[in-house]
């Protein structure tokens, strides 16, 4: 778990970089709520404290990398209570949830402050992007059919939550996690290529591929992909049920950016599929047992 | 082209401790005590009684089935009484206690001068005769094995060299020091199926066994050596059948279904000599090694010796030793009384200055799926060990928890160091006897 907190640094560091202290404020502040909720939960619950195996501190630091910059700090507080002590210690604690708690957390925080969840202006001006920058996030500035610099998306330089913006850092902390062992690539690879077929089939441009970066490149895919499908808790224990978990993130994705009101589907696409993952489960182990000559080659 | 399976994982082999070693015959000097049931199916029935002198190589006990194997003295001396002794396993079983006279005395083997002139018939016979077990651990009767009902449909003999257990080295010496017999079992084998072709399948770890079973096998042309990638578990009998025939053997079925028949490489060279030379399975290679003992060492010793006396003869414990192992660190059993005593399937003695396993806490499982990527027998530990920790023994059976061979893969890949192997053993344990 310390080495998926160390693979987060890059982009935690980028969003500092690029929102300013206020941005290291709020991660800071999500995390320690995290940690202390988990201790407090646990005198509460009467569990042994489990704060060493670190995923309370991940699951903190994810959800901070998941709040706009420019979130008020009591919503870090309320989303990480509600993340750590609702999601992960009331289903029993590391290991027993049923969906990643820090999604879990981000999604009450939207439902339930919408309007500042999807506030992307900027309030301090010593970060990279000039004070008071507002408006939309290239992600939604794609879906009312502007156009958006694409480079600029692919850099990160761009509005949108903490952690998500620089597809460059998130890949420097993939490739530390699979450098590790921590994540394998079934389903990052299988949620970003059905993604990228379900867009190319049904996203109105083809297969465009400036268009398709945009897509791939904004919002939380990728932050997504790499960092949060990949939870072994709540995604399948067999290679097959994960890719077959990759595709329907993919396609859930796709169905929630292309036909949905909001340009992000990232969160509550995972979300449903975690609450998938047992079914998953279950069906592999049944054609595994109907048919048992077929055997896997990953 | 190099054979594997899918699963196993990579353990620290060990096997530098004691590979170089040649072997060196140890003479017991006390009382031997053969246990009567060395083999999986009915105990023997002794044929000896208090007072009675018995000879080296003399028939002692008898075969009480068809599944079961005859039993002989590996020393010369009285017998003192029949009476219960510790296995290496822990338990207490009948066994022929011999008092050792030291003089060895033999009696006369009947040697066959060309083994191929040899009916089917009698070489079955002189194998049974033999009381020769699989010697790799899990003492099926041989004569049995290789009997199977249809013969013709058998199209593999595989001389199980794989070795594939950390520290375990006592193939390795065999192949090396007397690897023409080895060839010469397979070839009394492959006589008795026509349609075979003969393998000798090694892990590439020791490079120098296929060299030199190589250079053996030239001119045998139904024989050939396989080179297998190293990997723990290659040499459990289904992961070694899927490795070089790629045919699936399920917990239903035996090898024979698969084509195959299985024999470890002591057992092959335990089938040449009793055919060959006419003497019966008295003898085998014990590893003594790991970092707790002075002086690691290959030792061929009598049946029967008791494991202290091999323990002095490679130099005694070191001190501090905190566990000994009876077999490999996987599969072996942890002992808690070194007065057990040989049988024909004890491979090793491992001493362990620090017993890392027990160090370990387990903390809760976060469904990595490591255990499952590790599971040769592709089944679902980490779904298993919960079902048999809450005792939902139709749900174990369901997720087909009886495929499971116990190999320890899952337990040890296992990042929580949760004991998945030991509830599965348990739940497994526990349905058997309700079969």
């Amino acid at each position: 778990m310390l080495t998926v907190f160390v693979a987060l640094l890059p982009a935690a560091g980028f969003g500092v970089y690029l929102f300013g202290p206020y941005a290291l404020l709020l991660l800071i502040i999500s995390t320690l709520t995290a940690v202390i909720t988990e201790v407090i939960g646990c005198i509460i619950l009467k569990k042994k404290i489990s704060i060493s195996d670190c995923s309370a501190l991940v699951t903190g630091l994810l959800l901070g990398l998941n709040l706009p910059p420019g979130a008020p700090w009591w919503m870090a507080v309320i989303g990480s209570v509600f993340a750590i002590f609702v999601v992960k210690l009331l289903f029993g604690g590391l290991g027993q949830n049923i969906m990643n708690p820090a999604l879990a957390g981000r999604c009450f925080l939207v439902i339930s402050f919408a309007k500042y969840m999807t506030d992307f202006s900027v309030h301090t001006g010593w970060g990279y992007l000039p004070d008071g920058m507002t408006g939309a996030t290239p992600l939604s500035m794609l879906k009312n059919g502007q156009g958006a610099d694409v480079h600029r998306m692919v850099l990160g330089l761009h509005g949108g939550c903490i952690g998500e913006t620089s597809v460059i850092a998130i890949c420097i902390g993939a490739i530390i996690m699979l450098m590790f062992g921590v994540i394998e690539l079934h389903i990052p690879a299988a949620y970003i290529i059905s993604f990228a077929i379900f867009y190319i089939i049904f996203g109105g441009h083809g297969a465009d591929p400036y268009y398709l970066t945009g897509q791939l490149a904004g919002g939380g895919l990728m932050l997504g992909a790499f960092f949060m499908a990949t939870d072994y808790v709540t995604s399948p224990v067999t290679k097959p049920g994960r890719i077959v978990y990759g595709i329907l993130l993919g396609i859930l994705t796709g169905v929630f950016r292309v036909f949905g009101s909001t340009a992000e589907g990232v969160s509550y696409a995972i979300i449903i599929s975690n609450l998938m993952v047992p079914l998953i489960d279950k069906g592999i182990h049944e054609f595994q047992k109907k048919y048992p000559d077929i055997v896997f080659w990953f | 082209m190099k054979y594997t399976f899918m699963g196993g994982v990579h353990p620290y082999d060990g096997k530098d401790l004691s590979k170089d070693k040649e072997i060196r015959v140890y003479e017991p000097q006390g009382e031997v005590a053969i246990f009567l049931s060395q083999h999986i199916g009915a105990p023997a029935k002794a044929l000896v009684k208090k007072g009675d002198r018995v000879l080296k190589g003399q028939l002692i006990a008898e075969a009480g089935g068809f599944v079961s194997a005859n039993i002989h003295s590996s020393v010369s001396g009285t017998v003192k009484a029949i009476d219960k002794r510790r296995t290496p396993t822990g338990d207490m079983a009948d066994a022929v206690i011999i008092d050792n006279d030291g003089l060895f005395e033999s009696v006369d083997f009947e040697e066959v001068a060309d083994p191929s002139k040899l009916t089917g018939e009698e070489i079955l016979k002189r194998i049974s005769a033999a009381g020769i077990v699989g010697m790799g651990g899990a003492g099926f009767p041989t004569q049995v094995k290789l009997a199977p009902k249809e013969p013709d449909k058998i199209d593999h003999i595989i001389a199980n060299c794989a070795e594939c257990e950390p520290y375990l080295t006592s193939d390795y010496r065999m192949m090396l020091e007397h690897g023409d017999e080895l060839v010469g079992g397979m070839e009394i084998i492959l006589s008795l199926f026509p349609h075979a072709k003969g393998v000798i399948a090694i892990e590439d770890n020791k490079p120098d066994c296929i060299e030199h079973m190589g250079k053996l096998c030239e001119g045998h042309d139904r024989i050939s050596v396989y080179p297998l990638i190293t990997k723990y578990p290659q040499g459990s009998e289904r992961q070694l059948i899927n490795a070089v025939t790629k045919r699936r053997v399920t917990s239903k079925m035996l090898p024979a279904d698969a084509g195959c028949i299985v024999n470890n490489a002591d057992t092959m060279i335990a089938v040449y000599r009793a055919v060959a030379k006419g003497e019966p399975l008295m003898e085998r290679i014990v590893t003594m090694t790991g970092d707790g003992i002075e002086e690691p060492v290959n030792l061929q010793v009598p049946i029967g010796t008791q494991l202290t006396e091999l323990i002095e003869a490679a130099g005694g414990a070191k001190e501090g030793v905190e566990k000994i192992i009876c077999g490999g660190p996987m599969m072996g059993f942890a002992m808690f009384d070194t007065g057990a005593y040989v049988t024909k399937t004890t491979s090793a003695l491992l001493f362990m200055k620090e017993d890392q396993v027990s160090k370990e806490e387990p903390s809760p499982c976060i469904n990595c799926g490591r255990c499952v990527d590790a599971c040769p027998s592709r089944i679902l530990p980490v779904k298993l060990a919960v079902l048999a920790d809450n005792g939902d023994e139709e749900a174990f059976r369901e997720y087909n928890g009886m495929e499971c061979m116990e190999c320890g893969c899952c337990s040890y890949v296992c990042p929580a160091k949760r004991q998945l192997t030991q509830s599965i053993k348990t739940m497994r344990r526990q349905c058997m006897r309700k079969k």
